[in-house]
């Protein structure tokens, strides 16, 4: 694990939203996590637990209220010029969840997917930014024929595609899912996600994949994070996560979730996380630590105890 | 077991620019006293649309009833006015949809949407009205519901509205309750809340649900029987067991391996069913699911499969069961559910039209 | 049951590319706009009755050998005739030459203001909407601030303090009409600048202007387009009504406004003065609001039953 490369690093990330008379939502708040090079680092957690802001503070989307985010090594947030904020921003790239609202319905297909292309000049003549545009239509399994359409002429798999054909069209290092599948049909999500499985061989992109679907996550991750209000309570490699969940709230979740098997379906009991359960003391200071190798907690010292004992 | 709805032979269209969309290509099944069937399908399937025919929801024009039947406690519902619809909706079937905010009224409080229910279709009167929607609050697990009942549905979490929308829709004790994708917008732990009320609820008023989702896992959960709908047709329809442990229509074996196991570390390539469902304005010949499908044949292009009956309660349109037809192998993850059922013919037999 | 020949039951070559493949013609947003409204049989009425309109205030000065503006007192006053087709006026000037020489300038004041208050509106209304925050508070205060100023006040503190004309009149009528464009674009643009392909372009590099005007003005269209419609009548309108107050453009210069306002005067022996102009600026106002109506029905299909 060790010797792997950080590429995102996050830093006590905050986002606080001032929601007016004095009032402030923590919907990030201080989280702390890595992503390495080349993995697909799922987060999960309910909707308003902050799973989506975090995604888009480290995109820059949002000024981020405190902490970092160092892409190689480069602050995402400090100032710099026009120059390298836009070369930053080009190696960083999003996929949204409604396939209906992410692309603009007065634009065609060649000039969604070319937008990119414009922006950051990688195309000299108009035939070198359409054979770009036709190479990344077949990329994502479309064709040329499309590049002259609307986008309302599409079914969501399809449009969901040319929003990924558009993020790759400026050859990202780094692509930030949010929710990517959650609005497409079933037949479709695996089409989608065999996509991004596909792309990310071939072209070694680290992915955060957002979600709440569980079993999707689990299937396209390397690690996961769970979120529970603005809070990183547990991370771990997918398969760990799943055999040997450890805070409460993961358990709850995983517990929650319906299998597509009736057998597994009259017999699962559901365990309930009620956040006083913990029972913390007061001034407990709640930390991230590492219970095993590679899989973190946010407990109490207290806690870290009780885990490490029944982990090993 | 006795019958409460027969939908027999549904055709429904929509009239648009583009010409005439047939949501709806003669749909039949029925639903027995307090049971679940589950309607699963993509969108575009149909399956919103026949719920919202029985309810008798679609607006015409566009929308036309173009033939069949929807007998509800042997009464056929194509042939009522819409007063008498009226008088039915709400008092003997119960709908709960997706965006509760959709079907509760945002000026009104909580209570009285309730009470009006009851007053309306039970000739209560008011102070028994509103003693009951405490009540029913306090049922689908409201805290407080002597507070909630006087508070507007902007001051419920998503959650509570949901809740709170059963409360409407179970006011009148309804025979039937339709739920269309009714925990779709919720986060796991309030689904898992909503479906375990809904069955509990059930079990306790003997309701017979019509649960419509494209989540297997919620149909595994919930259902007694199945209908898969694809491109305005059931293609296959039986008890969840048969549905889950012995699938016969190739679509429905695409649905069941293109989701991943949570129990495995298999990290293959999902089953993806490739392609987009047809456009039901120009459905094609054949078989509509053809096109998407690796294992049709010849005959699938030319002319429509019949329903075969593999056991007293399974049902599957697919050429696949056809004597002449090649045995084929379900895909890999199928092939791991399988199981022998003992219910099952010996040969599957083709269903006459009439039936 | 019919029998089926085995060899159908052999296994097909699907060409799944196939599947991806888009049947119905490809049609942009802008070509289903046009045969939606052309569907619609009053809004297409209205649009015949425009080029009518327009068609008749070039050409029509030209059809008749009288001019707009020369006294002929030997035939004031005259009914329609073979001669005069609309008659005469109280100077004996030819009411056709003058109705459609009015309609110039009738249609030129609605169609100017109409244009700058698209022009200051889409500008003021999509950078207070898009920049949001203190930046919106302050703009849109201006704009409230204005509003509340009486109307015919300021319209006649202009006329006096720069004198009657059609400048004037122009420059009246915009004081105050871009605000209600600027509002509208502003509400559409707070609405569309948290659709998630402006977020997308944010996240590609894109500059603010390269946002609003690929993103946010395009799919604006739509109401700015039905505002930009219902604007021209109500210029027309208001001109109307100024000149009728006495505020509207100079003699001899005619608009419809002037010359209802003289025909009122002369109602009870010759009607046909005020019947000409009140029934133009009517058929205007009437064929502006059902085409702004169509364009709005054909931009939003869901808005209709």
């Amino acid at each position: 694990m060790a010797e792997k490369q950080k590429l995102i690093e996050i830093k006590n990330l905050k986002q606080y939203f001032n929601v007016g008379n004095g009032q402030v939502i923590k919907a990030v708040d201080g989280v702390t996590f890595d992503i390495y090079k080349g993995e697909t680092l799922g987060l999960v957690g309910e909707s308003g637990c902050g799973k989506s802001t975090t995604g888009r503070t480290i995109i820059g989307l949002y000024q981020a209220t405190a902490g970092e985010v160092l892409f190689n090594g480069v602050s995402v947030h400090a100032k710099k010029s026009a120059k390298e904020l836009k070369e930053l921003k080009r190696k960083m790239q999003m996929i949204f969840q409604d396939p209906y609202a992410s692309l603009n319905p007065r634009m065609t297909v060649a000039d969604i997917i070319a937008e990119g292309i414009d922006i950051h000049g990688l195309a000299k003549t108009k035939e070198e930014r359409m054979k770009r545009v036709y190479e990344l239509l077949e990329t994502v399994g479309l064709n040329r024929e499309h590049a002259n359409r609307y986008p309302h002429e599409f079914s969501g798999g399809q449009r969901q595609r040319i929003g990924i054909a558009r993020a790759l069209a400026v050859e990202p290092e780094f692509v930030i899912a949010d929710e990517p599948i959650s609005a497409l049909d079933v037949s479709i999500q695996a089409q989608v996600v065999n996509l991004m499985k596909r792309l990310q061989r071939e072209k070694g992109l680290t992915y955060l994949f957002i979600a709440h679907d569980l079993s999707m996550v689990k299937y396209i991750s390397d690690r996961i994070g769970v979120m529970y209000f603005g809070k990183m309570v547990e991370l771990a490699e997918a398969e760990e996560l799943y055999r040997n969940p450890i805070h409460p709230y993961t358990k709850s979740l995983l517990s929650a979730i319906p299998h597509p098997d009736p057998e597994i379906e009259r017999t699962r009991r559901r365990t309930i996380y009620d956040p006083s359960q913990h029972n913390y003391k007061e001034g407990e200071q709640l930390e991230f630590r590492e219970v095993a190798l590679g899989h973190f907690v946010l407990c109490s010292e207290e806690e870290y105890k009780k885990y490490k004992a029944m982990y090993s | 077991m006795e019958k409460l709805l027969e939908v027999k032979n549904l055709e429904v269209s929509f009239q648009t620019y583009g010409g005439e969309v047939q949501a709806v290509r003669g749909v039949s099944f029925h639903v027995n006293k307090g049971e679940t069937l589950a309607i699963v399908g993509e969108s575009g399937s149909g399956k919103s649309v026949t719920s919202q025919t029985i309810m008798r929801l679609i607006p015409t024009p566009p929308g036309k009833i173009k033939n069949g039947q929807i007998i509800f406690d042997g009464e056929d519902l194509v042939k009522k006015t819409d007063k008498e619809m009226e008088q039915i909706r709400g008092k003997d079937i119960g709908m709960i949809f997706q965006d509760p905010m959709t079907s509760l009224n945002p000026t009104m409080k909580v209570g009285k949407q309730i009470m009006e229910v009851l007053t309306k279709h039970q000739k209560m009167d008011k102070s028994a009205a509103k003693e009951r929607a405490i009540e029913l609050l306090r049922l689908v697990g409201i805290p407080m519901p002597e507070k909630r009942v006087n508070q507007y549905p902007h001051e419920f979490s998503g959650g509570m509205r949901q809740r709170a929308m059963i409360a409407v829709a179970l006011a009148s004790n309804p025979k039937l309750l339709i739920a269309d994708e009714p925990t779709t917008a919720l986060d796991v732990t309030i689904q898992a809340q909503i479906l375990e009320l809904m069955k509990d609820l059930q079990k306790k008023m003997g309701t017979s649900i019509i649960f419509i989702t494209h989540d297997l896992g919620v149909v595994a959960n919930m259902a007694d029987r199945v209908a898969v709908m694809y491109a305005g047709k059931i293609v296959e329809m039986g008890t969840v067991d048969e549905i889950f442990y012995d699938p016969r229509h190739p679509y429905t074996w695409g649905l069941l391996a293109s989701m991943p196991s949570l129990d495995s570390d298999d990290k293959k390539e999902l089953a993806a069913i490739p392609g987009s469902p047809p456009d039901l304005t120009n459905p094609p010949k054949g078989d509509a699911f053809a096109p998407r499908n690796p294992y049709a044949m010849k005959i699938d292009f030319e002319l429509e499969p019949p329903m075969f009956k593999i056991s007293d309660t399974h049902y599957a349109a697919t050429w696949l069961l056809h004597p002449d037809a090649p045995k084929v192998e379900p895909p890999e993850a199928v092939k791991k559910r399988l199981r022998k059922l003992s219910s099952n013919y010996p040969q599957p037999i083709i269903v006459k039209e009439s039936e | 049951m019919q029998q089926i020949p085995k060899e159908m039951f052999q296994p097909a070559s699907v060409d799944l590319s196939e599947a991806e493949k888009i049947s119905k013609p490809s049609l942009s947003y802008w070509k289903d706009v046009s045969i939606r409204f052309r569907k619609n049989k009053l809004a297409m009425f209205g649009l015949v009755l425009l080029v009518i309109l327009v068609f008749m205030a070039i050409f029509g000065p030209y059809m008749t050998k009288y001019d707009y503006a020369t006294n002929d007192l030997m035939s004031t006053n005259q009914p329609p005739s073979a001669k005069h087709w609309f008659g005469t006026d109280e100077l004996g000037r030819d009411v056709f030459a003058r109705t459609w020489y009015g309609a110039r300038i009738s249609l030129f004041i609605g169609l100017a203001a109409a244009l700058i208050d698209l022009f200051i509106g889409v500008l003021w209304g999509g950078i207070a909407g898009f920049r949001g925050g203190k930046t919106d508070e302050v703009m849109m205060r201006i704009a409230d601030i204005l509003w509340a100023v009486p109307y015919l006040l300021l319209v006649i503190l202009l006329m006096v303090i720069l004198g009657q004309g059609l400048g004037t009149m122009i420059l009246a009528m915009t004081i105050t009409g871009w605000i209600n464009m600027a509002r509208i674009v502003r509400g559409q643009v707070l609405q569309l600048k948290n659709q998630e392909y402006v977020l997308a372009a944010q996240t590609l590099g894109a500059s603010t202007s390269r946002i609003m005007f690929k993103h946010l003005i395009p799919n604006a269209m739509g109401p700015i387009l039905v505002t930009l419609t219902l604007t021209i009548p109500s210029a027309i309108f208001t001109e109307a009504f100024l000149s009728y107050l006495g505020l509207g453009v100079p003699q001899p210069l005619a608009s419809w406004g002037t010359m209802a306002s003289e025909g009122v005067q002369a109602l009870q022996y010759y009607p046909w003065r005020l019947f000409f102009p009140a029934t133009f600026i009517c058929l205007t106002i009437f064929a502006f609001n059902v085409v702004g109506d169509g364009l709005r029905d054909a931009l939003d299909p869901r808005l209709r039953k």
